[in-house]
């Protein structure tokens, strides 16, 4: 183990000994389980017990395995209790803090083992996990005192007043760090371009838009640990020589801008924004840009429109942001887990860095793990871990016995992943070959309760909404798209029209102005590629196989409702209602989809359209 | 010099030349839509992709710096297959109306259509229905057609600075248009019609008034009388094929006793009578001490914009009317008077470069007469149109001349359609006045300008400070340096279109070139035919010309005089920037 | 929490003061902008034409800017204005029931407000709690793991009989 490894355990060790203490997680999926309830309850059990004050109580950011939410930890066990609501706040400062006994019911049970897991150590999902990037997310409170008691700013103070920029780049270069926004560039050499070009003003911005919906991880950081974002964008602008940043933050953040903003004040307080920073040369401040929902924000040079306070509109490069961009002037953008990896590589070095990943996709890959997949949440991973690992192994696979269908990366950008890409490594260039891209990290796993028809028109819709009106291709060619794929799920599709949407696909690749468009077909082009007979059964057997298109599913017997009468096959006028052992099945392929059976069934056990789902269980 | 290798050929061009021009070097023209060359660049359209070696995906040429050793492909079948697959997209949300469009036969996306032999669409799907905005006097839009090219935006904003139209709204349904994708009405828009003049389709054309025409040339009980501006003589001909520029007076006067109008006049003779006066005006703020300077007032584009964006200027403009409307308001009463005509039975038309003149007639102020003066305007394009329908072929026509009493005119009076001609009009007349000398050198050059030019003038005791604003943004440039008080000035001409009303919002569209400077130059060769004529004129003041001097001595009195003030002049108003409510209601 | 509204008609006082922070300053449009919606709720016709003169920014401009950024609202929306994540892993999660729902009992459709002005219901894009899809979203709150139970509970809790 490497010495800053060794030194971040000794900092949690040290930390968790202090004394006893409780860590919440205040990440968003967590408040959006209502958290904050849990966080009232126990301050005031706290307060009845008098213990305010005493006990010290964390709030960090995504502890990481949100289905587990809201959760906290208690220190220095590590215990950590999950699902939690406010009425178990008494038992756990009665119990447990007060008590020193554990409370079981309220403890993580492996569900394939049934063993009782107490601690993050303990839980798979953690366990195949390597947390660099996220090392101090859900670890420590997103103070400045916190970051710097784990080694926070040590890099920037070590660039300064050590390493040259051209050293800083050179280090950057060689360790071989990609862009984690999408695009996989190597961040030194964008680096260094910028350096190259002779200008009065430059920029260095963060690209904190994360606009792949299903993504959550930059998010996750820029609240959990914004100080790494931070000092992350401060060595960016000392490469490039820029003196001052910008943080973009899509408007759907506003923890993420707040968190942030405390950031940048404890920051300029500590001398690690403003002029002559650690009292140096080097000066530099950033300023916080908050989007207003628009997707396209994320490609580079919207984002420099939107920066400049207009529409979010794209524009031709070249010229490259590095050598024109805000207002002109050079702009190096970067993402913010790319930027949160910075300060590892100056402490820790490059080798140590490129020994982490494949050979060429170095160091972890953050994934927002959510969708058909029971632990839910944030995973790191080494670039190469397959996708089995992750969502088998970390992610404990898929619930309710279901069967794994597909995985999609690079939301809207992306491609799916079938079952026979489990053991694929997941890097910049194997799922480049395979169609699909790394993307920002949003990871969506899907059962066979998945139309994948049905995702292929949703992104479609979703990248025809944000398509920025400019140029003719994606504008209307991503409308037309999506108007093929309406009528396929709708029944009305020809086989003619797999023809179209390839054609109108490459169309789109080629010839679109930006990123978004050029990238919109690969959802459609990769479900055409490995659900081609799903698209066929849709066009020609008018049947949706996954019972999701309404117009195209199946008549269907609901197990536990079905008392077995038998009604129901009376009445088929299709005899298509047979007797299964003890239940009764409707076969697809003599049912009509007449309904009758439906209106006869004196248990309502009779359904059309999709297989339930979660939702309509509960 | 950069070289690089263009469907395998070599070219050698200049650094920062786009591959597009490149091309053209060597004879292939690569199609566009969008490109405006120096004024529209947004790579919005797609149809110039070329393929570049080592590149992933097109490129849109008119964009592209050509590099060195770049290797280009214009027409490979992957590059055709797409231009065509645009081309269809395009149509796959525009109404087929070809045959019923003011655009058939003139209109760059139908040429493209033509050009790539687009004979279906492969996709077809839902179109976008926008309603029409015919609000305006002036200009009618109509967003079906519109293509997104965003010419109108960068002409309106960079050249005319009036900032009417955006992008509204993204994706599919985005479109070009003012706020709210509202009506011109509700918007500070000028109506100069320069975003017409720049429109690859009919998304954007001025208010058809010849059916109007038709019918009052059809009324035997109207007196249709026609005066036609000055730059229409030299305009007309480049429809008909004849060298941009040629002058065709008498042809044209032809045509119109042909068409059945009773009278036809030359709007010339009204601009004479608009030095006479804007002279007088000018004379007076000598002796008062200003205020200057004296803001010309014959544009009504300009007139607006001056009210809507400096309204604190509003007096610097000269309250003489235009000559369109002089000649309206001379028309309804003293030619009433002497051809013993009830002016209420005399239709009063005008032909002019202009798609304003639709707005400005309609002014409530411009009634002297006791009614409305002028009663219908026709552009040079509808006029053209017209010309078409009655199958009247300027080329075969012989000369006629103007009918009287309306249609003599100076040299001074013809020169109004060209840039810097109305302030060269008003100085030969002013000089002279000023300095009791008769003017010896008569075509001030100093001011026949590009952008916006000034010159010194020494006219006896008084050192003249003169300026000419080609267009509103030059306009706005001068003002705004005036208003920091780098810049003084006694009188300034402004015309709103490039090149004065040669390059009017009603003439030909010309669309034979993606250069904006290219554009602007074929205008100004309009404006050849028209300083030949001057040339030619026996009388080139407009103080000189006996029948003006005949007119004021018989019927007007003194230049200034109070009937002259009652008819000719009128004041400005001071105007807010946007209406309140909206008036095109869209659900 | 939804702001109390504040009556838009000529009531400038606090977006002048905000307004001023921008005079003259380029690249401001957006936060100007922002920050009004934030007083009045919603951003209207005199609103837009307001910062327009303030700004000296034209109308058009404005409107662009405004009709481009889904976050804008230019109508007033429900007293309780209920957005729900549209995003991969809320739509794989069942999103389309819950606006079947609201569809079905609210007569709810996105970008509708109901008769009552009550309610107003939207679709958003991810909201970054994918972890907990599907989400709604209700002023700055988020409502994580919502099924038609609880998005029952959620309407009776702001006021729906
Ligand atoms: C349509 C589109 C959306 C994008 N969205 C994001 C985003 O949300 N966040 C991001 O960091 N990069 C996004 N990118 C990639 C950025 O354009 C850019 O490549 C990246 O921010 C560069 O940073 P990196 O080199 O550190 O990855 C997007 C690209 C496209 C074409
Ligand atoms: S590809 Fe789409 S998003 Fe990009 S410029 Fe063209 S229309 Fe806009
Ligand atoms: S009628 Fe209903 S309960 Fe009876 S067998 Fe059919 S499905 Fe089952
Ligand atoms: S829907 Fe009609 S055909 Fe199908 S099983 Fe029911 S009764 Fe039979
Ligand atoms: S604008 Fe052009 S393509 Fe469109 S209908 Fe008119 S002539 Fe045809
Ligand atoms: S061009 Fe074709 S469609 Fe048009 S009028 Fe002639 S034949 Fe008819
Ligand atoms: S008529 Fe003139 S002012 Fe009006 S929109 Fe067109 S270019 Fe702009
Ligand atoms: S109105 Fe005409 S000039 Fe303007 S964008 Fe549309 S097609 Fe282009
Ligand atoms: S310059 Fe001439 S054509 Fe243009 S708006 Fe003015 S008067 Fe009309
Ligand atoms: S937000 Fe609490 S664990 Fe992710
Ligand atoms: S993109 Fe080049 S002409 Fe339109
Ligand atoms: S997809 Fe709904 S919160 Fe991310």
């Amino acid at each position: 183990m490497n010495n800053l490894m060794d030194n971040l355990e000794d900092q949690v060790a040290k930390i968790k000994s202090e004394e006893r203490h409780i860590l919440l997680c205040g990440g968003v999926p967590c408040l959006s389980l209502r958290c904050h309830e849990v966080k009232e309850a126990i301050y005031a059990e706290l307060n009845e017990h008098g213990l305010e004050g005493k006990l010290k109580v964390l709030e960090a950011g995504c502890i990481g395995n949100c289905k587990l939410g809201p959760s906290l930890i208690v220190y220095p066990e590590g215990v950590v209790y999950r699902r939690l609501k406010p009425e178990n706040a008494r038992e756990i400062i009665e119990e447990h803090v007060l008590g020193g006994r554990l409370l079981e019911h309220l403890l993580h049970k492996d569900h394939d083992s049934e063993e009782i897991q107490h601690r993050r150590e303990d839980m798979p999902f953690y366990k195949k996990q390597k947390r660099l990037v996220l090392r101090n997310c859900g670890v420590i409170p997103p103070d400045i005192n916190s970051y710097m008691s784990s080694q926070g700013y040590a890099a920037l103070a070590k660039a300064v007043s050590e390493l040259t920029p051209e050293m800083v780049i050179e280090e950057v270069t060689r360790s071989g760090l990609r862009g984690r926004g999408g695009g996989g560039f190597p961040t030194g050499r964008k680096w260094q371009a910028a350096r190259e070009v002779q200008a009065a003003q430059k920029y260095v911005i963060c690209n904190g838009d994360e606009g792949d919906p299903g993504a959550f991880m930059d998010r996750s950081i820029m609240e959990g640990d914004p100080h790494s974002v931070l000092e992350g964008l401060i060595l960016a602008g000392y490469a490039v020589g820029a003196k001052q940043g910008f943080i973009y933050v899509r408007a759907e953040y506003p923890l993420a801008v707040q968190r942030l903003e405390t950031a940048i004040s404890e920051a300029r307080e500590a001398h690690f924004l403003g002029d002559n920073i650690l009292e140096q040369e080097f000066s530099f401040d950033l300023e916080i840009r908050v989007g207003a929902g628009a997707f396209v924000c994320g490609e580079e040079t919207a984002l420099i429109s939107s920066v400049e306070g207009t529409r979010g509109d794209p524009n031709p490069r070249p010229p490259f942001p590095v050598q024109k961009g805000v207002w002109g002037h050079p702009t190096s953008i970067n993402n913010v887990e790319t930027l949160a990896n910075i300060a590892l590589i100056i402490l820790n070095g490059s080798d140590w860095f490129a020994q982490i990943g494949t050979e060429k996709s170095k160091g972890t890959k953050v994934f927002a793990l959510a969708g058909n997949v029971r632990h839910t949440g944030l995973v790191e991973v080494p670039m190469g871990t397959t996708l089995r690992e992750v969502i088998f192994d970390i992610g404990g696979g898929i619930p309710d016995n279901y069967e794994f269908k597909a995985a999609q990366t690079g939301g809207p950008s992306g491609g799916a992943l079938t079952a026979d890409h489990l053991d694929l490594p997941l890097d910049y260039d194997s799922l480049r070959a395979v169609g699909s891209m790394i993307g920002s990290g949003g990871l969506i796993i899907m059962d066979e309760n998945t139309c994948m028809v049905d995702v292929a028109r949703y992104f479609s819709d979703f990248n025809r909404q944000e398509s920025c009106g400019k140029c003719t291709p994606c504008r209307v060619g991503s409308k037309r798209m999506l108007e093929i794929l309406e009528k396929i799920t709708l029944g009305q599709g020809e086989e003619k029209d797999l023809e179209r949407l390839e054609s109108l696909a490459v169309l789109m690749k080629n010839a679109s102005l930006c990123g978004l468009g050029r990238s919109a077909p690969n959802p459609v082009l990769s479900t055409l590629k490995h659900f081609r007979q799903e698209f066929l059964a849709h066009i020609n057997d008018k049947c949706c196989p996954a019972g999701v298109c309404p117009e195209l599913s199946r008549h269907f017997i609901k197990e536990e409702q079905c008392k077995s009468c038998g009604i129901c096959a009376k009445y088929c006028p299709a005899e298509a209602i047979i007797k299964d052992e003890k239940t009764f099945r409707i076969d697809p392929s003599k049912c009509n989809d007449c309904a009758r059976c439906a209106q006869e069934c004196p248990f309502d056990a009779i359904m059309a359209g999709k297989k339930e789902k979660e939702i309509a269980r509960v | 010099m950069i070289n690089l290798t263009i469907d395998k050929q070599q070219v050698s061009v200049e650094e920062g030349t786009s591959v597009l021009d490149a091309a053209r070097q060597i004879g292939i023209d690569i199609p566009t839509l969008c490109y405006l060359k120096d004024l529209n660049a947004p790579a919005a359209c797609r149809v110039c992709i070329v393929q570049v070696e080592g590149r992933p995906t097109f490129d849109a040429s008119c964009v592209l710096p050509v590099q060195d050793g770049m290797v280009v492909y214009t027409n490979t079948p992957e590059v055709l297959a797409a231009r065509k697959q645009i081309l269809e997209l395009f149509l796959s949300d525009h109404p087929f109306e070809c045959l019923t469009c003011e655009r058939n036969l003139n209109c760059e996306l139908q040429r493209l259509a033509k050009r790539y032999g687009i004979r279906d669409l492969h996709v077809e799907g839902e179109r976008n229905h926008f309603l029409i905005d015919d609000l305006s006097p002036s200009v009618v839009r109509e967003p079906d057609k519109c293509i997104r090219c965003r010419r109108c935006i960068s002409v309106c904003e960079n050249y005319i600075t009036a900032f009417i139209y955006r992008m509204v709204e993204r994706s599919f349904q985005s479109i070009v248009g003012p706020a709210y994708n509202g009506s011109l009405m509700e918007s500070p828009c000028i109506y100069c019609g320069q975003c017409i003049t720049v429109c690859p389709t009919s998304a954007l054309r001025e208010k058809d008034s010849t059916a109007r025409v038709w019918e009052a040339l059809a009324d035997p009980d109207l007196h249709v009388v026609v005066q036609t501006a000055p730059s229409i003589r030299s305009t007309i001909s480049e429809e008909f094929g004849l060298p941009v520029g040629t002058p065709v007076e008498g042809q044209m006067v032809a045509a119109l006793h042909r068409l059945g109008f009773d009278r036809v006049f030359d709007d010339c003779f009204a601009a004479d009578i608009c030095v006479m006066e804007e002279a007088t005006e000018f004379m007076e703020r000598l002796k008062n001490g200003g205020p200057f300077p004296q803001f010309t007032s014959c544009c009504p584009s300009w007139v607006l914009f001056c009210e809507k964006f400096y309204p604190q200027l509003v007096d610097n403009l000269s309250e003489v009317k235009s000559p369109q409307q002089i000649f309206g308001a001379l028309t309804k009463t003293y030619y009433a008077q002497q051809a013993g005509i009830d002016p209420s039975k005399i239709f009063v038309v005008s032909i002019m470069p202009c798609v304003s003149k639709k707005y400005e007639l309609l002014r409530p102020e411009m009634r002297s007469s006791g009614f409305q003066d002028i009663d219908a305007e026709l552009s040079t394009r509808e006029f053209v149109q017209m010309l078409f329908q009655a199958g009247l072929d300027i080329k075969k026509l012989p000369e006629e001349k103007f009918d009287s009493p309306l249609g003599f005119a100076s040299g001074a009076g013809v020169i109004f359609g060209s840039t810097g001609g109305v302030l060269e009009a008003t100085l030969r007349t002013v000089y002279e006045w000023a300095s009791g000398t008769p003017l010896k050198r008569l075509e001030f050059q100093e001011v026949r300008s590009q952008e916006y030019k000034e010159a010194v003038i020494h006219a006896g005791s008084h050192e003249l400070k003169v300026a000419v604003a080609r267009g509103t943004g030059a306009a706005r440039r001068l003002i705004d340096r005036m208003l920091e008080g780098k810049k003084e000035y006694h009188f300034v001409e402004v015309m709103a279109c490039p090149g004065g009303c040669v390059g009017g919002g009603g003439q030909p569209i010309y669309t034979e070139t993606n250069d904006w400077n290219e554009q602007i130059s074929h205008r100004v060769k309009r404006s050849r035919g028209l300083l030949e004529l001057d040339r030619q004129r026996e009388f080139r003041k407009s103080h000189e010309n006996p029948m003006i001097l005949n007119l004021y001595e018989q019927y007007l009195g003194k230049p200034g005089s109070p009937r002259a003030q009652e008819l000719f002049h009128s004041g400005h108003l001071s105007r807010k920037l946007y209406a309140e409510e909206a008036l095109l209601v869209h659900d | 929490m939804e702001k109390t509204r504040i009556e838009v008609k000529e009531n400038y006082q606090e977006l002048d003061s905000v307004l001023e922070k921008y005079k003259g300053r380029g690249g401001v449009l957006i936060k100007a902008l922002q920050e009004a919606q934030e007083i009045y709720g919603y951003l209207p016709r005199e609103i837009l034409i307001h910062v327009a003169y303030e700004l000296d920014v034209p109308l058009s401009e404005v409107y662009s800017v405004v009709s481009f950024y889904s976050l804008f609202k230019t109508k007033v929306s429900g007293k309780c204005h209920l957005e729900i994540c549209s995003g991969t892993a809320c739509y794989v999660k069942g999103m389309k029931d819950l606006l079947e729902y609201l569809d079905e009992n609210l007569s709810l459709k996105p970008g509708g407000v109901s008769e009552d002005g009550k309610f107003s219901v939207s679709t958003a894009n991810c909201v970054g709690a994918c972890s907990a899809a599907p989400v709604i979203k209700i002023g700055d709150e988020l409502y994580g793991e919502m099924t038609l139970k609880s998005l029952q509970k959620l309407l009776e809790e702001h006021g729906h009989e």
